[in-house]
This record gives C-alpha cells, sequence and structure tokens, in this order.
C-alpha cells in the first residue's frame, strides 16, 4: 500500500511506537501514566491511520480519543481516590495465563491472517468503492450520508443514550436542592394547609400556639428604632398598652425587639 | 520494502494480543482494564481501516466510525459505573464485584 522510503520509514516508527506505549499502557505501575501513554498510543494509531489514506478517520481518532475519552479516563482516575497499589496485587500471578491466552491468540491470528488469500473477484464485491479524484472526507461523506444514514441515525441514538444513562447513573439527588414535587403538590389537600381557628376579640392568635415565622432580625440602629416606634402605634391600639409607650428611646427599642414576633399578628387581628 | 496490508494487520495483532494481556495482567484495576479494552478496539479500528485502504472499499472507514461511536459511549457508560460503584462501595476492586452473585 505505502511505496516510498518515507512512508515505510514512517510506518515502522508509527507501528513500533504504538506497541511500546500499549506495553506501557498494561505495565505501568501508575494509572494515570497509563492514561498517558494511551494518547500516545492513540496518536501513533492516528499515524497509522494517516498513513493508509483515512485521513478522516486519523482526525476523529484524536479529537475523540485524546480530546474527549481519555480526558475522561484521567479526569475519573485523578477523582477517584483510591489506593492504586493495592490493586497492583497479583500481577506476577496472572501473568503467566495472560500470556498463554495470548500466544494462543496471536498463533490463531497469525494462522488466519497466514491463510489469507483476497479472491480474485472482490473488486467486484466492493460495497462502497472508494470513488477517484475525490477526498477522503469527501467520498466517505458521500456513502455515509447515502448507504449508511440508518446506521448513522442508530449511531446517534446510541451516543444520546448514552449521555443521557451516563447523566441517569452519577445525578446525586441533593437534600438541600428545591426541586418540584408535582405528586406531592397535587395530592396535598386543604386540610393540610389551613387550620380556621375561633379567635377571641383582643387576644390575638398567639393564644392558639400558631405562631408566624420569624421576621428578619433587627438590628439595633437609631433607623430602626423610629420605624419600630411607628409599628407599636399601629398594632396595640388602645386597649393594650402593657409594652409600654412612655418609655424612653432605649428601653423602648430593646421591648419592641423582643416582641416582634407576635406583634405582626396581633397587628393582623386589630385590622379585621 | 514495501508496506502491505499484512504489516497492518501484524501490528493490529499485537495490539489485540497486547489488550487481552492487559485485561489478564491488571485484574484488579478496572481502569486499566477499561484502557485494554480501548486498546482492543483501537486495533479491530486499526485492521477496519487496513482492510478498507487495501480493497478500495469505504465500508471498512464507515465501520470503523461506527466502532468509535460505541467505543466512546462504552467508556462515558462503564466511567459512570465505575464512579457509582465507587461512591457505593468505597473501592473499586474487581473482585468486590459480587453484589448480583447472590
Amino acid at each position: 500500500m505505502i511505496g516510498s522510503l518515507i512512508g515505510t520509514a514512517a510506518f515502522y516508527v508509527f507501528a513500533t511506537v504504538l506497541i511500546a506505549s500499549a506495553a506501557m499502557v498494561i505495565t505501568s505501575k501508575n494509572p494515570v501514566y497509563s492514561v498517558l501513554f494511551l494518547v500516545l498510543a492513540f496518536f501513533n494509531a492516528a499515524g497509522l491511520f494517516l498513513l493508509a489514506g483515512a485521513e478522516f478517520l486519523a482526525l476523529i481518532l484524536v479529537i475523540v480519543y485524546v480530546g474527549a475519552v481519555a480526558v475522561l479516563f484521567m479526569f475519573v482516575v485523578m477523582m477517584l481516590d483510591v489506593n492504586f497499589a493495592e490493586l497492583r496485587g497479583g500481577f506476577q500471578r496472572y501473568a503467566p495465563v495472560g500470556a498463554a491466552v495470548g500466544i494462543v491468540l496471536l498463533a490463531e491470528l497469525g494462522f488466519a491472517y497466514g491463510g489469507w488469500r483476497v479472491s480474485d473477484a472482490a473488486p467486484t464485491l466492493l460495497a462502497s468503492a472508494t470513488p477517484a479524484g475525490m477526498t477522503n472526507t469527501a467520498a466517505l461523506g458521500q456513502v455515509l450520508y447515502t448507504d449508511y444514514v440508518l446506521l448513522f441515525q442508530l449511531a446517534g441514538v446510541i451516543l444520546l443514550v448514552a449521555m443521557i444513562g451516563a447523566i441517569v447513573l452519577t445525578l446525586r439527588d441533593k437534600k438541600t436542592s428545591r426541586k418540584q414535587n408535582i405528586q406531592k403538590q397535587i395530592s396535598r389537600t386543604v386540610e393540610d394547609t389551613l387550620v380556621m381557628v375561633p379567635v377571641a376579640l383582643g387576644q390575638g392568635v398567639g393564644v392558639t400556639g400558631i405562631k408566624r415565622p420569624l421576621p428578619p432580625k433587627v438590628k439595633a440602629g437609631h433607623d430602626d428604632h423610629g420605624h419600630g416606634h411607628d409599628d407599636d402605634d399601629h398594632g396595640h391600639g388602645h386597649d393594650d398598652d402593657d409594652h409600654g409607650h412612655g418609655h424612653d428611646e432605649d428601653d423602648h427599642g430593646h421591648d419592641s425587639a423582643d416582641h416582634t414576633h407576635d406583634e405582626p399578628a396581633h397587628a393582623a387581628h386589630e385590622d379585621h | 520494502m514495501v508496506v502491505s496490508l499484512g504489516h497492518y494487520l501484524a501490528v493490529s495483532a499485537m495490539l489485540l494480543v497486547l489488550g487481552v494481556f492487559g485485561i489478564f495482567l491488571n485484574r484488579k484495576n478496572v481502569i486499566v482494564i477499561f484502557m485494554s479494552i480501548e486498546l482492543i478496539l483501537l486495533a479491530v479500528n486499526l485492521n477496519l481501516v487496513a482492510f478498507s485502504a487495501s480493497l478500495g472499499d469505504l465500508a471498512g472507514q464507515v465501520f470503523a466510525m461506527f466502532v468509535l461511536t460505541v467505543a466512546a459511549a462504552e467508556a462515558a457508560i462503564g466511567l459512570a459505573i465505575l464512579v457509582i460503584y465507587f461512591r457505593n462501595r468505597g473501592s473499586i476492586q474487581v473482585e468486590d464485584v459480587n453484589l448480583m452473585k447472590g
């Protein structure tokens, strides 16, 4: 496929670095190094793709794998607080089994490839032959959006499902989040929230044990003083003099701060 | 010296075997197992691209692209499962993953 000397040399360089970095991925002690060697392996595989003429796939490999997947791996490796030294146990124990399986697999692949012959009729059986005089990306687009459009859309659905799945899996419900519980809202009845209380005239709802929520804390200052005094005049009216209108300024301020939480209720009652 | 299909297939076979070997070698570390799976899928992609270039058929490259898509989705889901597993159990030991064993 590749005739020129430079192309051949580039192939060997890329292939050697690819295999070496793949070996480092599986043998390095620290998973962070594994991820970095994985990135190197992807870059070299992209180089091999380029040499084979698959330019679009080579760049997609760099963008998707190095840009997204390897970063995702790095993110997870860094995020999980795992003692990786402990995970290294049994390295020697499993190595012979793995080596045996690997050698058997390699031998089988060698047999399979060794006996491989491309049929003479192969050029007539091509599903989508590469058109001449067209860039790789344009040619890919021409078959991808016509012959393989259904598969293309299925790939999009797979990505959507993966995205939703990853979000659903890792989304944590916070107890403090104020989200809407529609079921709870619909099943709410009047009795749950509204209570009719007969209140005697001039007593205030304080006697029923129902309190309003406390208003925000009143700051001790002269601005609040004047305001508090006005409120007091309004709310208490004529028959309730024990809050002391006639006190001097400082005393009165203190007093009104103490009584703030039942004053508004009282005032509301007087209005009716 | 001409680089032919056989050279590509040899590289991809070695890559695949390294991926399988990695799964056996790192049986306790599920993150490295994921990376080994990525290596295996990369070997598959290399095969598809090599055959595509050798035969002049673009179908191989289209399928390599789909393999890439599925591999990205698989990595995202796998790592999400890993994260929630770590949240629940506080470890990612593969040998501890036996909750559904009964």
